[in-house]
């Protein structure tokens, strides 16, 4: 794969990791946290407010020497639908993909309703994805229904 | 044994339905079988209802099983603040089956995933009930001869009424007729209109509790209107009042209707109704105790 132009260059400036594009501004920082990247110790760029083509502006998250699974990088599809995955080796972009809401998603998000078990006993809350184009998600225990500009993170 | 909980009616498939209703059946020939004997049954009643409880309590009596439990949260561990949890753990250490009712919603789910014995929801706050919409479903079928092809009216409290939804949904496998009566502020949610629409079934919605509504209706379902609903109370006034059913309404009804209500009722279905053929709201909650002892049975693989 060729490497060409300045927006692919700051993609490209990672030797080995994972690039997460197209991460909706106001997601940026819910990313860092549903990934945990806050207490990662490999190398961590983050941009925000970068002009794309595509979305005018977005943010960005870059990981040097990292190997995430699919399912745990898929969790952050419930707030950045849009985001995309871009695996580097050797400064090439080897493997590139949009991320995918999973069927489930187990202790990531908190239930809205009050009167809900998960918020009222030490355990873990479980949504089940309806609808992952337009984020409709169901509580696996209060049976509500929670879309997208609904959802609270845990 | 195979353990079987029964948390949602929309666990249950057309067929455990339909096998649920025969049980029932037979115990409404014969209530008193020695099904449970040296069996234990705990009745975790988190939230007071009288109503369910005794009528649990005694499906397990007539089966011959032992009930422990406690009736009231204020009584229980749960006071002290024990996690509901810890509470089921050390009950399931004891019951072969536990009932439970709570006011939190989803308490059951999480229940069974924790507890090795089998749970029947009994109500979680304004989730599910199914033990309520066996026995709605076993009157239609008792009273109807069948649950296919029905009419099926339900009146008042569309909005926040768990018992209507659940129905409704449990309805979905017997090509049920719907009309919705209610006034705008307790209409069918949106989301069970989607339902209906989405799996063909037929509904009409009206604010109209009319004698043509009535006149075409298999199965009038009445449902309480709760004065906490309104935030304007000369409309809760008004609306009580539009959604009452009386007798004299009942005069030009198809002769098969009957009149379900979940009870208790308070003024949506005046007393004069009580001596119609039509009524059936007592015989209903009569049969809360087979269906109920059909559903123990399920949950313990009898
Ligand atoms: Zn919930």
């Amino acid at each position: 794969m060729s490497i060409q132009g300045k927006k692919e260059l700051v993609v490209a400036a990672l030797q080995n990791g994972i690039v997460i594009d197209h991460i909706p501004c106001d997601s940026l920082f819910k990313v860092v946290n549903i990934l945990g990247i806050q207490n990662l110790e490999n190398g961590v760029t983050i941009g925000n407010n970068l002009s794309s083509r595509s979305m005018g502006k977005k943010g960005l998250i870059k990981i040097a020497d990292i190997d995430l699974p699919k399912e745990t990088l898929n969790r952050i599809a419930v707030i950045a639908p849009s985001a995309v995955i871009n695996i580097i080796k050797d400064y090439a972009v080897v493997e590139k993909h949009k991320v995918e809401l999973p069927e489930d998603l187990i202790d990531i998000l908190k239930c809205n309703n009050p009167k809900c078990i998960s918020n009222n006993e030490p355990m873990k809350t479980h949504f089940h994805v309806m609808d992952g184009k337009n984020i409709t998600l169901k509580c696996h225990y209060c049976e509500r229904i929670v879309k997208q500009d609904e959802v609270v993170l845990k | 044994m195979q353990k079987r909980n029964l948390l949602s009616i929309s666990d249950l498939s057309k067929e455990e339905i339909l096998a649920l209703l025969k049980r029932a059946k037979e115990f409404e020939k014969n209530p008193n079988q020695h099904l449970l004997d040296g069996k234990v049954v705990g009745s975790l009643f988190f939230e007071p209802s009288t109503r369910t409880r005794l009528s649990f309590e005694t499906a397990v009596n007539r089966l011959g099983g032992r009930v422990i439990g406690f009736s009231d949260a204020r009584t229980s561990s749960q006071s002290k603040g024990e996690t509901l949890k810890d509470t089921i753990m050390m009950v399931a250490n004891y019951a072969d089956l536990i009932v439970m009712r709570h006011p939190l919603e989803g308490a059951a789910r999480y229940a069974s995933e924790i507890s090795k014995v089998p749970i029947v929801n009994a109500g979680d706050g304004s989730n599910q009930h199914p033990s309520q919409t066996m026995l709605d479903l076993y009157t239609i079928y008792q009273t109807q001869g069948t649950l296919e092809n029905l009419t099926i009216t339900m009146v008042g409290d569309l909005k926040y009424g768990r018992t209507v939804h659940s129905l409704l949904e449990a309805m979905r496998f017997f090509n049920p007729h719907f009309i919705f009566v209610a006034c705008d502020e307790l209409r069918m949610p949106k989301q069970y209109k989607e339902y209906c629409k989405k799996l063909g079934i037929e509904y009409e919605e009206t604010k109209n509790f009319s004698p043509e509504v009535i006149n075409k209706t298999d199965i009038l379902y009445m449902t309480r209107v709760q004065r906490e609903r309104f935030s304007d109370l000369m409309e809760y006034e008004r609306v009580k009042n539009v959604y009452t059913l009386t007798a004299s309404m009942l005069k030009g009804c198809k002769p098969n209707l009957r009149v379900l209500h979940p009870l208790p009722r308070v003024t949506e279905i005046t007393q004069d109704v009580d001596d119609t053929p039509q009524a059936y709201y007592f015989q209903q909650a009569l049969n809360g105790l087979y269906t109920r002892e059909a559903i123990i049975c399920r949950a313990l693989g009898l």
